[in-house]
């Protein structure tokens, strides 16, 4: 239990960003031995506050006492010293290094000018015997799975004598069993007089683990409770400042004809190794299907082979009965499937093109949005035109220069009584040809003009003649972008999926991560694929936006949609899946009803644990392929 | 999660005529403190290596001689309609090679091999303007078909030069930083045979294109068909001929393809995401190969320009250094063919002046280049600018390449 | 596999495979040796190690701007300031007007390498600047430094300028009177100017800097997650100027080697893209400076295949043997770059939050 002793205080904090108020007057105790819980959802000031008490961030006002002492952090480097340590929700670990390098990183033990290996890795194996931190200090980082990198990022922090323990949503990555094994850790750590922060956004670790829970929202700290006192549904009324629904509203599933079907398939990852081994399942229209497991097991690369962006190994894909496998993104999509990426910065979207370009990131080579050229697109031709117009400008005037040369410079000379032309005109030729040359001007862009109009009669006459030779055909599309046609698309897109934007042609960039999702979700669920697959669909964004989503899939289910919803989140997987597909190192261990299994056996299904034991002898739970 | 849903479309998209004049003040600026110090160093340069009697005096007379070196080149540029008709022909190519580099940029590429892909364009042109000859009765007629010709196979010259590093970086990863760059160097060694004019005591026989004086590496004249036709001549040894109004229908036609078309859509997204490109069905090597060939024949256009309408012939100093002020003229026009024009005519001027700089304050014309490169550093380092003049507001959002050596 | 055995694996490969070229080059020159007598082999030898010392050097600057996560294709423009400002040193104290003291043989021309070099890392800083305090695209930088050079060069050439002359060799040939395998041996290992000696102890020190030292394993984070350096209070920025700073430097030890060392003058544009191979050699050696050395060597020997080819009695049009480094440059990119795994960050920029 932690002692009276108060290590860190943060007295009326205040944090502004350009038009964002991240901390408003934050108060927050720390005691020694304490496992304290900062509870808030995204986008609620908790990494703000965990910046700048770890000296990444400075904050506008307000005092940060340690052990009594006010201090002022210019940088990381000072709040080490002071003995804070923090463990970033992505962990700050240089993948090509050993563990023992990037335990010593900036604190490195030194034989003379030289990196001393052997006592880096001396020091690391000690300090993981000392906490029962289980790690080898040679091992590379990126052949680790991420629960071991996780306790690399804690001894990070113990090899600088943290005494303070800044955890930031350490559990997102984890399976149920892990977590578990992480909580033993920090009430171990606790226990040796070690303080914690452990930032979080979900209720049931809170109340796990927790001493006691501070909860956040907007800004600002709402309330401070004891975890004995609390409930769920209690904490999530504080968080969100409104009632939640906790579980998803449902009815149960109708599932029909086969549309997605994945036999045998495998795939290599990035760097060439087994990814995806022999996996198969169906997904039925009117159903979805989860694909639970720990992030890394091959799940990115299952979705990726199934929408083009990956080659298989082997193995089949059939869509719709057709076979697309290896088939290309566009073909993919042309079959019918929408596709929320896991990556969204990544594979998603640009985020420097419009709000509306964005919504026909991958549909707009098809017509309404790409056309043969006609004159609806009154700037193109106009502007064609133009270019027309110089075009002639430029041959006039040269046939104007033959001419001028050529009858009229000798008939003004003539009429002077000149002579030798050749001579006169090197002298004074310039004058009237500049003048000539603005007359030019005139005449073409006065012909410019007539031109638009002429062949604006003659074009819509032609129109319906040319149209079938200025097409290009099959899945390329057409020529032309018709910008309109794109904004009203978005315009219609935007309501219906209520994306907070200023206007449709405001760049993606500058939207915010639920709005930005959103904006994926639309085009993607807006076109009403018969498939639709959705990875890690609401990762990073606000409650409001994952409640908005949630709802959105199933009522894609029910309109008779297939879907596959690939997500790490086991509490996701478990509230919209009627059945599940669990994968463990790039194979499919268990397939089963979302209804009759439990939260903590899909835990250790994710773990590796094998289907028997697990789920004991019911094949029963398990139905055939087809 | 306040703010209002108001969906509009337009505002955007129609013409902010004050945005668009704000948006020139930085890179004015950028050129007017360019020239501020390439001052300073003129004047630095009489102050150490004057033969005045004083410090003073040598700072007077430095002073004196950046004034004479820039009213010269002011002069030599724009004084009279022969200087402006100078400064007209060396805008032409500066388009069409600007335009190179610009469109390069918008699909994510930098091209700095616009001087490689110019020089073949050049020598491709000036081929077919000597080797074939075109006689179809009317001479109109034979000279209409000719210079297309001619100027198709400058682009197909520079195209192919361009579409080898396309193809490199489409299919290995290559970089075509440096594949491009290696490609001028091997342009420059493969012309330098093929003009080579021999070397009769070592016994070597002169290149295939050698016009065969024994002296100069050069190809011979071009038939009169194949030049391009001239539609203003002042007094004065240089003529404007037709490749300007070439130059300006090509910039309009690149605007289009950039902003109207889907070809347009999805280079653009190429150059800014490469994978959601490649998420959205595009095939970014297809794309990535196509905007290098464009980007080499806009570049062989502007070689072509040089041996169609100006020398008639190549020679290998003709257009030195083309092909690397285009990388200035791009970025100064942000990328913007309309911009590209706009700043290719500005060092068209630098260019035309610059002899006449020389020849009256006796300031070395590489003072141009130091210029030009000061130019393109405060262009992209808009910042300097904005804290030197104390502009408010942040700049546009600015160049990204596609950074790292790997396949995209 | 444990981290240390893969590193060294992974060093004893590049030590290996610059080693089987050095081999092979050996091969090749006993065999030559023969057939056109040891004089030729040995001038070519010669010639190529003069190729290779300017690449191999501008190879190091690229590795240890790349290492610390920023693109440098400015090396070219770094090269070429350095030759010229090494040279103009050289003349100002050359002439009658510069004290004596300063005019005596080793003072002149040691004080020649040092401004040269002085003005590497001061341009290697101007990329630093320009890239991490204004954000300008690290591709764009260099580029604007390439043509900041050729410009400054080009207006502050002085045709004509003469000098008491260049590097002399550190040693000469010991074995002048010895005939045989020792003379030519002598040939090969001495007679070198004192930049050639540099190069092979600046390709040691980065190798063992690099990965041996604190300073090598920072270099290195920041290349490859300077977030996660960030948070273990690594300055990154500092670092980043630090490490351009002697990346400049090694690429002005480059240009003077050109001035100083192998011409003697300068001439406007004497680079000829010799930055740009250093580049690629960079990336033919894996980002590893042993790997680099022996990229290096291999152009250099192309690069001297230039001049000495008409010995060997074949009748290529000098001009295609001209291409010959920039094209093994482009096969080289395309052959290893898609292979070597550059530093994970290297030319995006880094701001700290």
């Amino acid at each position: 239990m932690p002692s009276n002793e108060v290590v860190l205080e943060v007295i009326g904090v205040t944090k502004r960003f350009p038009g964002v108020l991240a901390n408003h007057d934050v108060n927050l105790t720390l005691h020694k031995g304490e496992i304290l819980a900062l509870l808030g959802e995204n986008g609620a000031g908790k990494s703000t506050l965990m910046n700048i008490i770890y000296g990444l961030y400075h904050a506008d006002s307000g005092t940060i006492k340690l052990k009594g002492k006010e201090v002022h952090f210019a940088s990381p480097r000072e709040a080490i010293h002071s003995g804070i340590g923090m463990v970033h929700q992505h962990f700050q670990l240089i993948p090509v290094m050993t563990v023992a390098e990037n335990v010593v990183l900036g604190e490195e033990v030194t034989d003379g000018a030289f990196l001393d290996r052997q006592e880096a890795a001396r020091r690391v194996r000690a300090l993981s015997e000392q906490y029962r931190l289980e790690v080898d200090p040679n091992a590379v980082i990126e052949e680790l799975p991420v629960g071991v990198q996780q306790r690399v990022e804690i001894i990070k922090a113990l090899y600088r004598d943290a005494e303070i323990l800044i955890l930031d949503e350490p559990t997102a990555v984890l399976t149920p069993q892990e977590v578990q094994e992480l909580f033993k850790i920090m009430r171990d750590l606790a226990a040796r007089g070690v303080s914690i922060i452990f930032i979080t956004h979900k209720l049931k670790e809170v109340l796990a683990v927790a001493h006691r829970i501070v909860v956040m929202r907007d800004g600002e700290v709402v309330g401070t409770v004891l975890p004995e006192e609390s409930t769920q549904e209690s904490l999530a009324a504080l968080m969100v400042g409104r009632e939640v629904l906790l579980r998803v509203n449902k009815p149960p599933a109708r599932p029909k004809e086969v549309v997605l079907e994945v036999e045998n398939l495998s795939a290599y990852d990035d760097r060439g190794h087994h990814a995806v081994n022999n996996v198969s399942f169906v997904v039925r229209s009117g159903e979805v299907v989860g694909v639970a497991g720990v992030q890394g097991n091959g799940q990115t690369e299952l979705v990726e082979v199934l929408t083009g962006l990956r080659p298989a190994a082997g193995g089949h894909v059939r869509i719709n009965g057709k076979d697309l496998t290896n088939a290309s993104p566009r073909a993919v999509t042309a079959s019918g499937t929408g596709h929320v990426p896991e990556d969204r910065h990544r594979f998603g979207m640009v985020s420097s093109y419009t709000v509306a370009e964005n919504l026909v990131l991958n549909v707009y080579y098809a017509p309404p949005y790409s056309t043969a050229p006609s004159l609806r697109q009154l700037p193109f031709v106009t502007v064609l035109y133009a270019a027309l117009a110089l075009g002639v400008f430029a041959i006039l005037a040269v046939i104007w220069n033959a001419l001028w040369k050529a009858a009229l410079w000798p008939l003004v000379l003539g009429l002077h009584g000149i002579a030798d032309v050749e001579a006169a005109s090197r002298q004074e030729m310039a004058g009237p040809e500049l003048f000539g040359m603005l007359a030019l001007l005139v005449m073409a862009l006065l012909f410019a003009y007539v031109a638009h109009r002429v062949a604006t009669l003659i074009m819509g006459r032609l129109q319906p003649v040319i149209a079938p030779f200025l097409k290009r055909g099959g899945e390329n599309g057409g020529v032309v972008l018709d910008h309109d046609r794109v904004d009203h698309n978005a315009v219609t897109l935007v309501k219906q999926f209520d994306i907070r934007t200023p206007s449709v042609t405001t760049t993606g960039g500058s939207l915010s991560g639920g709005n930005q999702q959103k904006m994926v979700v639309a085009r993607e669920f807006g076109r009403r694929p018969r498939l639709l697959i959705a990875a890690q669909p609401t990762r990073g964004i606000d409650v409001g936006s994952i409640e908005f989503i949630h709802q959105q899939l199933v009522s894609q289910r029910d309109a008779g949609a297939a879907v596959l919803l690939v997500s790490a989140e086991l509490d996701e997987i478990m509230a919209l899946s009627d059945r599940i597909v669990v994968m463990y190192k790039g194979s499919v261990v268990a397939t089963v009803n979302a209804d009759s299994v439990t939260r903590e056996q899909v835990g250790l299904l994710m773990a590796g644990a094998s289907a028997e034991d697990v789920l004991g002898q019911v094949p029963a739970a398990v139905p055939a392929l087809a | 999660m306040s703010e209002v849903t108001v969906v509009t479309t337009a505002p955007v998209r129609a013409v902010n005529l004050f945005g668009r004049l704000r948006a020139l003040i930085v890179p004015l600026l950028a050129v007017f403190t360019a020239v501020l110090i390439g001052s300073l160093f003129i004047v630095l340069t009489s102050v150490f290596t004057g033969t005045g009697a004083s410090v003073g005096e040598n700072l007077v007379k430095g002073v004196q001689t950046a004034g004479a070196a820039f009213s010269g080149l002011l002069n030599g540029a724009f004084g009279d309609s022969s200087g402006l008709t100078r400064t007209l022909v060396k805008t032409t190519p500066l388009i069409f090679s600007g335009l190179a580099v610009a469109f390069a940029f918008k699909g994510g590429l930098f091209n700095i091999g616009a001087q490689g892909q110019l020089a073949i364009g050049s020598v491709t042109s000036a081929w077919v303007g000597f080797a074939i000859r075109v006689d179809l009765g009317n001479p109109v007629l034979s000279a209409v078909v000719h210079v297309t010709l001619a100027l198709l196979a400058g682009m197909l010259g520079g195209a192919l030069w361009g579409a080898i590093p396309g193809l490199l970086k489409a299919y290995t990863g290559a970089h075509e930083v440096i594949t491009t760059i290696m490609f001028n160097f091997i342009a420059t060694n493969l012309i330098a045979w093929l003009l080579y004019a021999g070397s009769p005591g070592e016994g070597i026989p002169p290149g295939p294109l050698n016009d065969g004086n024994g002296v100069i590496t050069r190809t011979p004249t071009i038939y009169p068909t194949a030049q391009l036709p001239v539609i203003y001549d002042p007094p004065g040894p240089q003529a404007l001929h037709l490749g300007l109004f070439l130059a300006l229908i090509a910039a309009i036609v690149i605007l289009l393809v950039l902003t109207r078309t889907t070809f347009g859509f999805e280079l653009r997204m190429v150059g800014l995401n490469p994978t959601a490109a490649r998420y959205s069905g595009i095939s970014v090597k297809r794309i990535t190969v196509l905007t290098m060939i464009i980007a080499g024949a806009l570049a062989g256009a502007a070689g072509a320009m040089q041996t169609l309408g100006v020398n008639y012939r190549y020679e290998p100093n003709q257009s030195l250094g083309l092909g690397f002020d285009a990388i200035t003229v791009a970025l100064l026009g942000a990328n913007n063919p309309i911009g590209v024009i706009l700043s290719a005519f500005l060092f068209g001027a630098m260019d035309a002046g610059a002899t006449r700089m020389q020849f009256n304050s006796g300031v070395q014309s590489e003072i141009i280049v130091v210029i030009q490169a000061l130019i393109l550093m405060f262009v992209a380092a808009e910042e300097i600018i904005r804290t030197m003049y104390r502009i408010r507001g942040a700049g546009g959002p600015a160049q990204k390449l596609s950074t790292g050596w790997g396949q995209r | 596999m444990s981290g240390d055995v893969v590193s060294a694996v992974k060093t004893n490969r590049t030590t290996m495979s610059a080693m089987a070229l050095i081999a092979v080059i050996l091969v090749v020159a006993f065999l030559a040796a023969g057939a056109v007598g040891p004089a030729i082999v040995v001038a070519v030898i010669n010639a190529s190690i003069r190729g290779t010392v300017p690449i191999a050097l501008g190879a190091m600057s690229g590795i240890l701007s790349e290492r610390s996560g920023i693109v440098n294709i400015g090396i070219e423009g770094m090269m070429l300031l350095a030759a010229y400002v090494g040279f103009m040193i050289n003349v100002g104290l050359s002439s009658g007007g510069a004290p004596t003291a300063l005019q005596a043989e080793p003072v002149r021309l040691i004080l020649s390498i040092l401004g040269g070099v002085l003005i590497g890392g001061l341009t290697g800083l101007l990329h630093a600047l320009l890239s991490i305090r204004y954000k300008v695209d690290q591709i764009i930088s260099g580029t604007v430094i390439n043509t900041l050079a050729l410009g400054l060069t080009g207006y502050f050439y002085l045709a004509g300028a003469t000098t008491q002359g260049r590097l002399p060799p550190v040693i000469s040939n010991p074995f002048k009177q010895d005939a045989g395998l020792l003379f030519w041996i002598g040939e090969i290992v001495f007679n070198k100017g004192l930049v050639t000696y540099l190069m092979v102890l600046v390709v040691i020190t980065v190798t063992i800097a690099l990965f041996r030292t604190p300073w090598g394993l920072r270099t290195r984070a920041i290349g490859e997650h300077p977030r996660a350096a960030d948070t273990l209070g690594i300055n990154v920025h500092r670092l980043q100027y630090t490490n351009l700073f002697f990346s400049g430097c090694a690429a002005g030890l480059a240009g003077v080697f050109l001035t100083l060392e192998a011409v003697g003058i300068f001439e406007r544009g004497m680079t000829n893209g010799r930055g740009f191979i250093a580049l690629a050699v960079m990336i033919f050696g894996k980002w590893h400076p042993l790997g680099a050395a022996a990229g290096a060597l291999l152009f250099g020997f192309a690069t001297a295949l230039q001049g000495q080819l008409q010995f060997f009695n074949i009748q290529i049009p000098h001009q295609f043997v001209g291409m010959l480094p920039y094209l093994l440059t482009v096969i080289v990119l395309a052959g290893f770059v898609g292979r070597a795994r550059p530093p994970a960050h290297v030319g995006k920029p880094y701001e700290v939050e």
